[in-house]
């Protein structure tokens, strides 16, 4: 007689799997690694190159010898923290302080809450945080692009446009005029700006986006909220005073924009669970990003916006619940 | 200077500003408590397993102070040690309660009962249990997934690998959690018997004997030898099973050689007067036994090794 | 556009093997085994005793209380004996056995396959005919359908549901019987809306069997009041709250019934042993049962007797293969797998899937990566991920908050989660908690 193996339904599966939505994400991050090269040559390749190894090695390290477990480094979500944290940091960083940001983005960022699934902040970003507030100086000479394809750290450095705006804007000088000193709007949107390694290019990450929409890895809500509403905030700073306040499509596409929303603020498990939730979620990293680019100290702000935002998640699951079946009949 | 002066004093001031105001907060938001609560809290375990059924050791502290008569609060945990210390800061009486320990009643090892079917749900007795009647052909013994296990606080119960079955060790304090957890109701507690010494019916399967039988080789069959055998009456035959009433068994042990099946599990009791077939004996004691290292129980006549492994598992 | 409900849905593959086989009487078994709980309720009473002779149509056992149903002999013999006999689940449930003798049928039954269209009956007097030959839900949930013919005081009822969707993959039983019974089942509607003193039937098909709805199409102008309605295939669009959902646009409220907003659904394989109770008055004792799979060498649709033996139908349908891993009574995103197919058919099988080697093991679960996609499929709205959790913490009331009673079970949560986590079993046993909770609360 044949022993049956018996399980509750269902009893077939999409096929699915963690793995392929990881990878997924690393794919969406092609066409932005490609643009980083061009831009940055073989900086850009040893950055990343060195953040993936060492996130992957530390992630072994820690479920090896520290949590006893199955190393499971190769689902994908490892390396994805470390293109991440490659894409947020400027190309000419020495590759000892990648690996102390790939440590912190790792041990302390993930692995210490239990790691795959359970942090509650973005990886990536709280290595790049932690770097940017510990090697300040380093973490803010971006090399200017199309330097020699060659070099690595030995590079001509250059401002970015925001931090070119914020310095003008702070000296009295009118929005409009510093428009002139940075490139173009095309230009930005293309890649062509400086910034750390991955940050540049809309075009790149939207086809990024394209591709994740597609494959149904991430849904809309999230990178249409956070755009939206720095679109709006600035868009409304700028129609207030426009001597003041620099026009909002400067504020999409200058800067790490587009990398945190489309694929930093989406991380599964930093950003809520529900769709309302995350359009919720999105509004505020927008309006956050916009008031730190605008009144604080940081040329840049979506970085702290995106791990503002990831400590309201539980809260935001909590009370935003998903349309329940039968709801709208409940109300009539 | 001077500011270091101004310092110390102000924050001096304040420091003690905002202990006097402390102090008459403290005063005026007394919370009237009667001081044995925490003497008697203080002796409980604090293993807070709500074994007493209470929702831990405190709320059974007050249980205890409040109560008059408290011959109905027990704490599993802590026994008659802790009772009577409890009591007598109470001055109260405590009803002399015996120790219990949890005894896993199925002996479906992965020899006695064969698998019909492989479980392949969520790995959760409760899960596997609403499902359907379990991987071997006993739809009422163990289905080895661990609830029991997960259930424990006291590090008293593991899961064996040879048999598929949970082990109860001497750390076990009869909370009853593991019974609570169990969906098939197959652990129970018992009484500890002198010396840790008990006898019991390894078997809840309520088919008849043919089925029960077919099923696992270890079953209760219903035959009711031991219940003609045992001079006491403390053994019942209800749905072709055998239960053997604790408060009644003098633990004399005849009912044990009588099964034909073996289901009848006796527990750190000394050797019998050692028949050469069951030379086969310190094979497995040896190797399993959790705890005490001390002459294990002698199988029955047979040589049964299974049923020696039983008494090592049950320690 | 067509019409589908409005939350989640998943689109399994269909695998629909069996599709367009013609209906095959499967020959009568030696012996019947008739558990006497086929149903949802109370199981019913035996009435019969062991050494009885009893004809095809025999009450065997009574229903016990209103929530129950008859069952009635499919086969001609002597009981063998009434005892507890394993079914399905390996659980042993009290099953009355039957030698067959011969294929004789009580005389009250009309055997002809004239199709009679005159109704003559009063609505009461339908239902109580209903109830008499032990008619429940085919479709599986097996819910005693007089009870849901009883529409309760205060209630009304102004239209009636025919799930004809049959979403679940691989089944064809209900595609078949609308194919060659179309007739019937339209006098069965028409019936049903007799019962029910409604003038209008929505019978929702899934847009995958475009042979059936053309067919009934043709067939319903015929018939007044009836309206067939092409569904999007999307599952679980079968579910009673997705179908009225997608068919008339109305949500049932959490933890009402479907009369809550004045419609009654029923299965078109219900509707047929309707038309055959109420028109030949033939008690409920075979159905159409689908036995398929991808290893199976001839995919079928048997007309079975309840108590054949599972092994039986699939020897029928080419043998069982020898790297099958798992049996499923149903299809595969509800189904129950069976511990062995010497259990015998009820009024509950819509199918037998057979699944080979591999594809019957589940992945290894991994951590929730919370991706959200168990709520995006949830065809209820529910948050699956934290139900799981809840369920495996036995925070109860946490979970009655989260509305864990609302789940239908689709299965599309687990069906979906990346991780391969298994959902759906944890929520089902949160279900089973929460429900008795609730009821002692209520006591």
């Amino acid at each position: 007689m044949n022993t049956f193996t018996v399980s509750p339904s269902p009893h077939i599966h999409s096929g699915d799997s963690v793995k392929k939505n990881m990878y997924g994400v690393i794919i969406a991050l092609l066409p932005t690694l490609a643009i980083s090269i061009y831009n940055f040559g073989l900086g850009a390749l040893v950055v990343t190159a060195t953040a993936i190894a060492a996130c992957l090695l530390f992630e072994h390290l820690i479920q090896k010898f520290l949590l006893k477990q199955e190393t499971t480094i190769w689902d994908g979500s490892a390396i994805i923290t470390g293109m991440l944290l490659a894409f947020n940091i400027p190309s000419n960083l020495p590759i000892w302080i990648i690996v102390i940001g790939a440590l912190v983005a790792i041990g302390i960022g993930k692995m210490s809450f239990g790691g795959l699934g359970n942090n509650p902040f973005n990886p990536a970003l709280v290595g790049r945080v932690f770097l940017l507030i510990s090697f300040p100086v380093q973490m803010t000479s971006w090399p200017t692009i199309k330097n020699t394809f060659l070099s690595y750290t030995d590079v001509q450095t250059g401002a970015t446009p925001l931090s070119v705006m914020k310095e003008a804007l702070a000296n009295g000088e009118l929005p409009t005029d510093v428009l002139g000193q940075i490139p173009s709007y095309r230009d930005m949107f293309l890649g062509l700006q400086g910034g750390s390694a991955g940050e540049m290019a809309g075009i790149a990450i939207l086809i990024g986006l394209a591709f994740m929409l597609f494959r149904k890895i991430i849904t809309w809500h999230i990178p249409v909220a956070v755009l939206g509403s720095v679109f709006a905030f600035a868009g409304i700073l700028h129609w207030i005073d426009p001597m003041m306040y620099a026009p909002p499509m400067f504020h999409i596409l200058s800067g790490g924009l587009f990398l945190g929303a489309v694929f930093m603020a989406t991380d599964y498990a930093s950003s809520p669970m529900s769709n309302k939730g995350g359009i919720i979620f999105g509004i505020g990293i927008g309006v956050i990003t916009v008031a730190i680019r605008v009144f604080g100290a940081y040329p840049e702000g979506i970085s702290f916006a995106i791990l503002i935002m990831n400590a309201f998640v539980p809260l935001i699951d909590k009370y935003i619940k998903p349309k329940r079946f039968g709801e709208v009949a409940k109300k009539k | 200077m001077n500011i270091v002066i101004i310092t110390i004093l102000t924050l001096g001031i304040l420091g003690t500003l905002a202990a006097v105001v402390l102090y008459f907060v403290a005063q005026k938001f007394k919370v009237i408590e009667d001081p044995r609560i925490d003497q008697v809290e203080e002796v409980l375990p604090a293993a807070n397993c709500g074994g007493c059924g209470f929702p831990g050791c405190r709320a059974f502290a007050e249980a205890m102070v409040k109560s008059d008569d408290i011959s109905s609060l027990n704490c599993p945990v802590g026994g008659a040690e802790t009772m009577n210390a409890a009591a007598s800061i109470l001055g109260k009486e405590v009803a002399a309660s015996d120790p219990m320990i949890a005894v896993v009643r199925c002996y479906g090892t992965c020899d006695n009962r064969p698998k019909t079917n492989n479980y392949d749900g969520a790995g959760s007795c409760a899960v596997s249990a609403s499902l359907y009647g379990g991987d071997t052909g006993c739809s009422f013994g163990c289905l080895g997934e661990g609830d029991c296990v997960d259930a424990c606080n006291f590090d008293a119960m593991e899961m064996d690998p040879k048999t598929g079955l949970p082990t109860i060790n001497d750390n076990c304090v009869a909370c009853g959690a593991c019974v609570d957890a169990c969906p098939k109701n197959i652990i129970e507690l018992r009484k500890k018997g002198p010396k840790g010494r008990r006898i019991f019916v390894s078997c809840i399967n309520e088919d008849k004997g043919g089925a029960a039988k077919k099923a696992c080789s270890a079953a209760c069959i219903g035959c009711k030898k031991c219940q003609k055998e045992c001079p006491f009456e403390a053994i019942t035959v209800e749905n072709n099973l055998a239960y053997i009433d604790y408060s009644k068994c003098k633990l004399c042990r005849k009912c044990v050689s009588v099964c034909p099946t073996n289901a009848i599990h006796e527990i750190n009791f000394p050797p019998k007067k050692v028949k050469p077939v069951a030379v086969k004996k310190p094979v497995a004691p040896v190797g399993d036994a959790p705890k005490t290292a001390a002459p294990k129980a002698e199988a029955t006549k047979k040589e049964n090794n299974p049923s020696v492994e039983s008494k090592n598992k049950e320690e | 556009m067509l019409k589908t409900f409005s939350l989640g849905g998943i689109h399994p593959p269909e695998n629909k093997f069996s599709a367009g086989q013609k209906i095959e009487s499967m020959p009568i078994p030696s012996q019947v085994t008739i558990p006497v709980g086929q149903h949802i309720g109370a199981p019913a009473a035996a009435v019969v005793k062991k050494g009885d002779t009893v004809k095809v149509g025999t009450l065997l056992a009574k229903a016990a209380g209103f929530v129950s149903a008859n069952i009635h002999s499919p086969v001609s013999g002597t009981v063998f004996k009434i005892d507890k006999v394993a079914d399905a689940s390996g659980l042993k449930k009290e099953s009355i056995i039957i030698n067959v003798e011969g294929d004789e049928w009580e005389e009250s039954i009309d055997r002809s396959s004239d199709l009679v269209t005159e109704i003559n009956m009063a609505p009461q007097d339908i239902v109580k005919r209903i109830a008499d030959c032990g008619i429940v839900g085919l479709g599986g949930a097996t819910f005693p359908a007089h009870v849901k013919l009883s529409v309760p005081t205060g209630k009304t009822c102004d239209v009636l549901i025919l799930n004809a969707v049959e979403c679940e993959p691989y089944l064809t039983s209900d595609h078949q019987l609308m194919m060659e019974k179309g007739e019937e089942i339209m006098v069965g509607t028409s019936i049903l809306m007799a019962a029910l003193k409604v003038d209008r039937a929505v019978i929702g098909i899934e847009n995958n069997k475009k042979d059936a709805i053309d067919h009934l199409t043709n067939l319903a102008s015929k018939y007044p009041g009836i309206q067939i309605e092409a569904l999007k295939v999307q599952y679980p669009q079968g579910g009673e709250k997705q179908l009225i959902d997608a068919c008339i646009k109305r949500q049932i409220p959490s933890g009402k019934l479907p009369i809550e907003v004045g419609a009654v659904v029923q299965n078109v394989g219900t509707t047929f042993a309707v038309y055959e109770a109420v028109q030949k008055n033939k008690p409920l004792f075979e159905r159409i049962v689908t036995v398929t799979g991808k290893s199976v060498s001839k995919p079928s649709n048997f007309l079975a007797r309840v108590g054949t033996p599972i092994s039986q139908l699939i020897d029928q349908a080419g043998g069982l293969p020898a790297d099958t891993e798992k049996v499923i009574g149903g299809g595969p995103m509800m189904g129950k797998a069976i511990v062995s197919t010497d259990a015998p058919i009820t009024k509950g099988s819509s199918g037998i899937l057979i699944v080979k080697g591999e594809e019957a093991k589940r992945e290894k679960m991994q951590p929730c990566i919370k991706c959200s996609k168990c709520i995006s499929v949830c065809p209820m709205g529910l948050e699956p991920y934290l139900l799981m959790t809840v369920s495996q913490k036995a925070i109860w009331d946490r979970a009655e908050e989260e509305q864990i009673m609302d789940c239908i079970e689709c299965g599309s949560c687990s069906y979906t989660c990346p991780s391969t986590r298994p959902l759906l079993d944890y929520i089902r046993l949160g279900k089973g908690k929460v429900g008795q909770i609730m009821r002692s609360r209520t006591k």
